[in-house]
């Protein structure tokens, strides 16, 4: 507590302008930047996914497995940061128990569940079940009990049940695509809805969600996909990867399309709150918006792939720019949630002033806890890609 | 083996799988209505129309900015005394000649608030307490997600303590700064209009500290009330009405300044 109060005052002796003396501590911090980040990470690589699947871009099929596994991975922790913020983490469950109607964050829970429990664990399910009847089959120790006990007791090996299957799987998919995009659009909602903030409160912002989460999930899919390649030392498709990449291109020429209409918009209407954003975006969010959203996480990246896709270099420099690409993709999203969770709670709601935000490296709302997060979903990854890996499956869907 | 067997395990899966979701969203649904089969005093309560309606005026006319009313909530309320939590506040706000207005609420007001600009630099100087609005379409109460805050019967946003997650989606919610998280009890705090003691009968304690008469409390339902007698005889106007929020907090002379 001592501590806490002297980073309060601290932060106090910041202040710049006026504000309401109860906005000097920033009520959400690095964990519900985390928050959103990570849901657009499962969100973007279900819908590349999909896009093998549905849309029938048959030459993502190498990353399809990878991309479901990734999405799951990340899913599985995606509410943890978000609980471990809560003053009272134990009375999570109440938001399932009595879920206030009206609230956005309310909905959300259900949406979640909804997405992790239909959408994903069904569809891989679907996608896995005749292999884990086989797996099982040749299997030893710790695997052969949990393909076992994962085939839930349906046993059949036949033709007929494969169809099954694949049909089930999708139309699980199917289903799939509107829930990613009610499983982003939603948490856009979250900040879009809240009319005190003129910083969050836009229509554009569930959309804006969607899209950059698009980006950054097939940015990390792209990622992963020619790090597992490194490992297994398997040669990496290259015409899978250019297409990864050229969605990337176009996906990225949307989110930033709407993102700039989102800015134009604000300036032209220049609302009674416009003259205080304009300092926030020129002044404290200087750095992370201009340099690490917009240079470093969408024009450098379109400026690269846009080359590619008029002049094609020797698949060495491709594979180099793509995993750059990649990494700074991902960073610029990483940045552009800051922006919108930090930056909206830097000015105060008086438009009279600033607080300030000094992030920590220790406790639960640290640089440390922000780390694990991170790192846990990429551990969950390497563990079920032991368990399942999608380049041993017999089996393939049609 | 056969087609129909697999059909039935895939039946069965689903059936289960139905059962356990179903159940838990038929639990989630039916939670809220828990009150309907309870004791029958609920039955027999008064009607919404008898009850008062609580609200407030603000005078900036008599605000003198003494930041008694602030002092008094803290200790009455429990409130941490650390200067970043507060339930009521007083801004001093002073537009210079040249037109710059300066806004200020050092440790809320609390001790009295100073002049900091030179008498020859200003233009004009005021007062504004603030407080909960006690929102009528209250923005926090809309985004709890667990239902934790409400408005009472008789008109007062309050918070449940101990149901309260702790998710601050409410503190974001609200456009007044009114809420705070509570650094001992670790939920969400608040302006009650001192419940504990309106329900008895007695003044919020800001009201009945304020030694000019600035803070007007009554029932906006009783007519003869000094609350709507305030409201009748002066222009009122609330803050941010571009929120629709449908704010209880009447002030009196407000200023374009005041954010």
């Amino acid at each position: 507590m001592e501590e806490h109060y002297k980073h309060l005052y601290e932060a106090l002796s910041q202040v710049d302008g006026y504000i309401y003396p109860n906005e000097i501590d920033l009520h959400w911090g690095l964990m519900i930047v985390l928050y959103p980040y990570i849901t657009g990470l499962v969100a973007g690589a279900f819908i590349l996914a999909s896009l093998e699947r549905v849309f029938n871009v048959k030459v993502l099929k190498p990353t399809y497995g990878l991309a479901l596994l990734t999405a799951l991975a990340f899913l599985l922790v995606a509410t943890l940061p978000l609980v471990s913020h809560l003053q009272h983490p134990l009375r999570a469950y109440e938001i399932f128990m009595t879920p206030n109607p009206t609230s956005a964050m309310a909905i959300f829970g259900f949406v979640y569940l909804w997405y992790l429990m239909v959408v994903l664990l069904l569809e891989i399910w679907f996608d896995y079940r005749l292999d884990f009847v086989l797996w099982s089959k040749k299997s030893k120790g710790f695997k052969k009990y949990f393909y076992r006990i994962i085939t839930l007791g349906i046993h059949d090996t036949d033709a007929k049940s494969a169809k099954l299957d694949d049909r089930l799987g999708y139309f699980i998919t199917v289903l799939g695509i509107p829930s990613a995009f009610l499983l982003h659009g939603y948490v856009g909602f979250i900040f879009g809805s809240i009319k005190a903030n003129p910083w969050w409160s836009t229509v554009l912002m569930p959309v804006i969600f969607l899209f950059s989460a698009m980006v950054s999930g097939i940015a990390l899919v792209m990622v992963i996909y020619m790090v597992v390649s490194w490992v297994r030392k398997v040669e990496i498709d290259m015409p899978c990867l250019d297409t990864i990449a050229k969605y990337l291109f176009y996906i990225l020429i949307i989110d930033f399309a709407l993102e700039s209409l989102d800015q134009i918009h604000r300036i032209y209407e220049a609302e009674e709150s416009f003259d205080i954003i304009k300092v926030l975006v020129s002044g404290k969010l200087n750095i992370t918006l201009f340099i690490m959203q917009v240079l470093l996480g969408t024009v450098i990246p379109l400026l690269i792939i846009g080359i590619f896709q008029v002049y094609k270099p020797d698949e060495k420099i491709r594979k180099a720019a793509y995993f750059f690409v990649g990494i700074i993709v991902l960073i610029g999203i990483f940045f552009m949630r800051w922006n919108v969770v930090i930056g909206g709670q830097l000015f105060s709601k008086s438009l009279s002033g600033f607080t300030s935000f000094k992030a920590v490296y220790s406790g639960m709302e640290g640089y440390l806890m922000a780390a694990v997060w991170l790192i846990l979903p990429l551990l969950i990854l390497t563990f079920l890609l032991w368990l399942m890996p999608p380049w041993k499956k017999l089996t393939t869907h049609e | 083996m056969g087609t129909e067997r697999k059909i039935n395990n895939r039946r069965k899966f689903f059936q289960t799988s139905a059962a356990l979701v179903g159940g838990t969203l038929l639990y989630s649904l039916i939670k809220p209505f828990e009150a309907l089969s309870q004791s029958k005093e609920e039955a027999t309560k008064i009607a919404k129309e008898d009850l008062p309606l609580w609200g407030m005026g603000v005078d900036l006319e008599r605000c003198v900015g003494c930041g008694k009313c602030a002092e008094a909530c803290k200790i009455e309320n429990n409130v941490p005394k650390e200067p970043f939590y507060f339930r009521t506040w007083v801004e001093q706000y002073t537009v210079k000649k040249d037109g710059e207005v300066k806004i200020e609420s050092p440790n809320g007001g609390i001790g009295g608030l100073k002049q900091s600009v030179p008498d020859e630099d200003i233009f004009k100087s005021f007062m504004v307490p603030k407080l909960c609005n006690h929102c009528t379409k209250a923005p926090c109460v809309q985004a709890c997600p667990v239902g934790a805050t409400f408005i009472s019967p008789d008109g007062v946003v309050l918070v449940d303590d101990t149901y309260c997650i702790g998710c601050s989606y409410c503190i974001q919610a609200c456009p007044y700064g009114a809420r705070f998280m509570n650094p001992v009890t670790k939920v969400a705090d608040k302006c009650t209009f001192c419940y504990h003691r309106i329900t008895k009968g007695l003044l919020p304690a800001c009201v009945e500290a304020c030694p000019t008469d600035a803070r007007i409390f009554g029932d906006l339902r009783n007519k003869e009330s000094d609350l709507v007698k305030f409201l009748q005889e002066n222009p009122t106007q609330v803050l941010k009405p571009h929120l629709n929020t449908h704010s209880r907090v009447f002030y009196n002379g407000l200023s374009s300044e005041v954010k």
